[in-house]
């Protein structure tokens, strides 16, 4: 079990949805980032996604890519993910968030060591898929390590299936078929789709894609057992700092505890 | 998964699963899987399909011009060693490059698959402006992705697309050319898949797209041997071709893969020079990775960062390359070779005034490199006489005249004044 499981089960218990927010490592500064984790964790974030920064993020949106592409030219390097993980993982659990490629060179085996070590709860791979995915996958086996994969609106009932033998820790229910990006309406697809996975599966389910303030977040914790949010915060810590991103989580934080 | 192997190849790849050896697969989001499920499914039925296949025989031969000719180019030959060379010439193809040739395949399978709109990247803008053409000839929409700063050394191309009525997107992420413009394409993708194909213009992606665009260009190849068969009586000793992702060399080799006498011979863009670091030169200088949806030679960091290219060519300014050529790479069946910019614009300069063709930029890469491999097997004691190469000539160069001319100096800064100035004269009247 790792601590992310143990999270949903005291949400569970508590009989709300956990709250997943997601900050990239050295946007706008590996000092301030780490500080906008800790923030978040503290205004009632029950979980943090720790995003690694990839040049060609292609499931993300205008506000991530401008804020990763940010963080590499200011330096931003694997190792400090790592730095990251070790830092923010005392006060809650962390899954980091990345793209295949930055992994696959550093090595499967020695990504989920290091990540153990530092540790971290498990990987959310957005351009992985199942089929491609056994070295990650006996990786983090070897390390107890929650494998993270998404499904989509579109994902046939056949793949909901193959997902969920090989996902570990939470399955991420991608609302839309889209990048991410803050919507004003996350759309009754999402509901669909976790009824759908909820027949294959006993994992949390936690729904990502366009969630941005606390009423939003509300309205997806009705059905599901997590709701992550992204650009939201991305957007608050550029545009009002790590204020800015407490505020936000502390909205966020109230959303998915009302009934 | 239902990927279904593509029949008729004659390497047997990719797998049931996309995969060329340890490279292709598909690294994409969730979201498109079902869309590729649905693509894979919808070209190996149309290859299987006589009136599918008799329908794009037609579209190539009456709007595309196929078969092009194989010219035999006998000034040229003095820069090769005095080896023979025979030019497959693609920019003779409706719009100007063998990109016609994909695009017209994918746009049947597009209303096969009854979806109206389609989506590109281009670098160059030879690829979006065949998809723009396209798109014109089926009634679909259009929508093309383009780097800024491509768009502004292409500004021709960027005109044409317009012209032919489909939306041009600058790009203006990342590095701003065609790697960005992939991205910015693959985005769009996930969110419309529903209604819209991405009519990928090379070898690369994720399954089935780098085997069904060479499946779409393997009539480079297969015209080409039969005619070098017709005029020469045998097999040439080598075929050349540029890779940026690789879709020209793929059609030009592929048909040739079985032939072992023939050197396949590919043209990465040297950029500054290979030596440098400042090139866009996957196969000959980078290492394997996962980019745009398939494992494949790219051009990384240390941690697994795509880096920056450089090149004169906007169509090779590419840090990835089609997962194929990386298993003819390792396999040993094809060999690769960066050629610098100065190297391939002296070749374009040689083309064009020893066989009155001006050429594409990109495709210049494939004649400089040929005139190396001439040189080389004359210098290891072959007899000049006897070598044949085919130079798959993918593009032709109007598009590529500004650069042209700016690097030969063959207009002056008062030209550009003076143009510049008459311009701003014209504009000014009512």
């Amino acid at each position: 079990m790792t601590a992310l499981s143990d999270m949903f089960a005291r949400t569970r218990a508590e009989g709300r949805a956990a709250l997943i927010g997601y900050l990239p490592v050295g946007y706008p500064s590996y000092d301030e980032s780490v500080a906008a984790m800790l923030a978040m964790v503290a205004a009632g974030v029950d979980a943090v996604e720790v995003g690694v920064p990839y040049t060609d993020p292609g499931m993300d949106g205008p506000v991530i890519q401008v804020a990763v592409d940010a963080a590499l030219r200011a330096g931003s390097r694997v190792a400090h993910v790592f730095d990251a993980v070790r830092t923010v993982s005392p006060h809650a659990p962390v899954v980091v968030m990345g793209y295949w490629n930055p992994v696959e060179k550093y090595g499967p085996a020695r990504w989920a060591a290091d990540l153990q070590a530092a540790g971290g709860s498990g990987m959310i791979t957005p351009d992985l898929i199942p089929e491609e995915a056994q070295p990650w996958i006996a990786a983090a086996g070897e390390r107890d390590l929650d494998p993270v994969f998404l499904v989509a609106p579109s994902s046939t009932d056949e793949r909901l299936e193959a997902v969920a033998r090989v996902n570990r820790g939470m399955v991420y229910v991608a609302s839309t078929m889209g990048v991410t990006g803050t919507r004003a309406t996350v759309g009754n697809r999402a509901q669909e789709l976790v009824e759908r996975m909820r027949t294959v599966t006993d994992l949390p389910l936690a729904v990502g894609l366009g969630v941005s303030d606390g009423a939003q977040a509300a309205e997806v914790a009705a059905f599901a057992d997590g709701v992550i949010v992204g650009s939201a915060l991305v957007r608050a810590l550029g545009d009002g700092g790590v204020e800015a991103v407490r505020a936000l989580a502390a909205d966020l934080a109230d959303g998915v505890r009302r009934t | 998964m239902t990927a279904v192997p593509v029949p008729g190849t004659p390497s047997g790849l990719p797998d049931a699963s996309g995969h060329f050896g340890p490279y292709g697969g598909r690294f994409v989001p969730e979201a498109l899987i079902a869309a590729l499920d649905e693509l894979t499914e919808a070209h190996a039925t149309a290859q299987r399909d006589p009136a599918f296949l008799a329908e794009l025989d037609r579209l190539l031969a009456t709007y595309a011009g196929r078969p092009t000719p194989l010219t035999d180019a006998r000034r040229l030959s003095e820069h090769a060693g005095g080896a023979r060379i025979l030019l497959k010439r693609e920019d003779l193809a409706h719009t100007g490059s063998h990109k016609i040739n994909n695009v017209l395949g994918q746009a049947l399978l597009t209303q096969k698959m009854g979806k109206r709109r389609v989506i590109a990247e281009t670098g160059a803008g030879q690829h979006g402006v065949a998809t723009a053409t396209a798109a014109a000839l089926f009634g679909f929409d259009c929508t093309v992705y383009m780097g800024e700063e491509d768009t502004r050394r292409q500004a021709l191309n960027v005109a044409r697309m317009r012209l032919l009525g489909a939306e041009v997107i600058p790009v203006r992420t990342g590095t701003r050319t065609l790697k960005d413009a992939t991205n910015e394409a693959f985005r769009d993708w996930v969110a419309n898949v529903e209604s819209t194909h991405y009519c990928i213009g090379s070898v690369v992606g994720p399954h089935p797209f780098p085997a069904m665009v060479r499946d779409f260009q393997r009539i480079i190849g297969v015209e080409a041997r039969q005619q070098c068969l017709d005029l020469v009586g045998r097999l040439p000793d080598a075929v050349v071709a540029c890779v940026g992702g690789g879709s020209n060399a793929m059609g030009a080799f592929h048909a040739f893969i079985p032939d072992a006498s023939v050197a396949l011979v590919g043209c990465e863009a040297g950029g500054d020079g290979v030596e440098t670091g400042r090139h866009a030169a996957p196969l000959t200088a980078g290492s394997p990775g996962v980019l745009h949806g398939a494992r494949s030679y790219l051009m990384q960091d240390d941690d697994g960062q795509t880096q920056d290219t450089t090149s004169i060519s906007a169509g090779l300014d590419y840090p990835g390359v089609g997962p194929e050529h990386s298993w003819l790479r390792d396999s040993g069946r094809a060999t690769y070779t960066g050629i610098a910019d100065g190297w391939a614009m002296q070749a374009l300069e040689k083309l064009a005034k020893s066989e009155g063709i001006l050429c594409a930029i990109e495709t210049a890469h494939a004649f400089a490199g040929a005139c190396d491999w001439g040189r080389a097997q004359v210098q290891a004691g072959r007899s000049a006489e006897d070598l044949v190469i085919i130079i798959n000539t993918s593009g032709r160069g109007d598009k590529d005249v500004d650069t042209a001319a700016r690097w030969f100096g063959l207009v002056t800064a008062e030209d550009v004044a003076e143009a510049e100035l008459v311009r701003a004269r014209e504009g000014e009247q009512p």
